[in-house]
């Protein structure tokens, strides 16, 4: 028998892969953005999960506007990488260092 | 118990192909990685009766926003053989913070104060619990044209304006190639162009 836990667990897991990928890739910011829009997969399927066991739709409506705005999110993120890059011939985490954080 | 196989199979399908994602070095193949994952991540979601975000995601994430990545991708000309300290360096904490947010998590659900046994009981719903002619598409569009009319517009002012930064953005002028300039095209008057000079008239000598 399937219950939320199952679901909120699988959410759990892909959010944490999530996360340890944003730590372990520093030499690509490309697959630190795609770790992103992972962890956002694993919030939109605990609202889906939510939203289906408590037989109420407005879960889902959530997840059209976060699809919605991780789209732009990408795309912006994706127009500053290709900027990035063309100033600086790397999109490697280590070397953006120019600010001195 | 078929929904039992299915959930299985295509979790199974979700994390491992997410774990091969953060772990190969090629960008391209992280992202196709990715793509796997939204797949079996849709079909969770068809699972639960979700078919128009199962559908938008396919759509959207797997034949927009990744195609957008493989387009970056293509265009950044990486150097894919590159030194591989920085995954070692950094792969136990990243671990460890892993297990850690997954062990939170897994420990917030068992307690019995977080509400979460209210559903543990509660199986996965079928179809059949919906009246005949039901659609999850239909349901969605009622509030979203409604309740969240509001909403819906100011997401489509917010895809706009990523549209407008995105291009103003990567947008690149190359200062050797010859452009036309409508401005001055439409604003140009015949006086400009032509200066119409009188001469006198000389006598042959």
């Amino acid at each position: 028998m399937l219950t939320l836990t199952h679901f909120l667990v699988l959410a759990g897991l892909l959010m944490s892969i999530g996360l340890a990928g944003i730590f372990i890739n520093r030499k690509n910011i490309i697959i630190l953005l795609m770790c992103v829009e992972l962890i956002l997969l694993a919030v939109n399927l605990n609202f889906i999960a939510f939203s289906h066991y408590l037989g109420n739709v407005e879960g889902q409506i959530f997840v059209f506007f976060i699809l919605t705005v991780a789209a732009a999110e990408a795309a912006i993120g994706l127009a500053i990488l290709v900027v990035l890059f063309r100033r600086r011939q790397s999109i490697n985490v280590d070397e953006l260092d120019s600010l001195k954080g | 118990m078929t929904e039992a196989i299915i959930f299985y199979l295509f979790s199974t399908v979700a994390v491992v192909s997410a774990l091969m994602m953060i772990s190969v070095r090629n960008p391209v193949r992280a992202a196709f990685y990715l793509v796997l994952s939204f797949f079996a991540s849709a079909i969770i979601w068809l699972l639960l009766q979700a078919e128009f975000l199962a559908i938008v995601l396919v759509l959207v994430y797997v034949g927009a926003v990744m195609v957008l990545f493989l387009f970056v991708v293509m265009m950044l000309d990486l150097n894919i053989v590159e030194k591989e300290s920085g995954f070692t360096r950094y792969f136990p904490i990243g671990i460890m913070l892993a297990a850690i947010t997954f062990f939170s998590i897994y420990y917030v659900l068992g307690q019995k104060e977080s509400g979460m046994d209210v559903f543990q009981s509660q199986p996965l719903s079928t179809a059949a619990s919906h009246v005949e002619g039901y659609s999850n598409t239909k349901e969605l569009g009622k509030l979203l044209y409604s309740e969240y009319v509001y909403a819906f517009e100011i997401a489509a002012m917010l895809l706009l304006v990523a549209i407008v930064a995105a291009i103003s953005l990567t947008y690149r002028r190359r200062p050797k190639t010859r452009h036309q300039n409508p401005d001055l095209q439409v604003s140009a008057r015949h006086e400009d162009r032509i200066r119409i000079v009188k001469i006198p008239v000389e006598e042959r000598k």
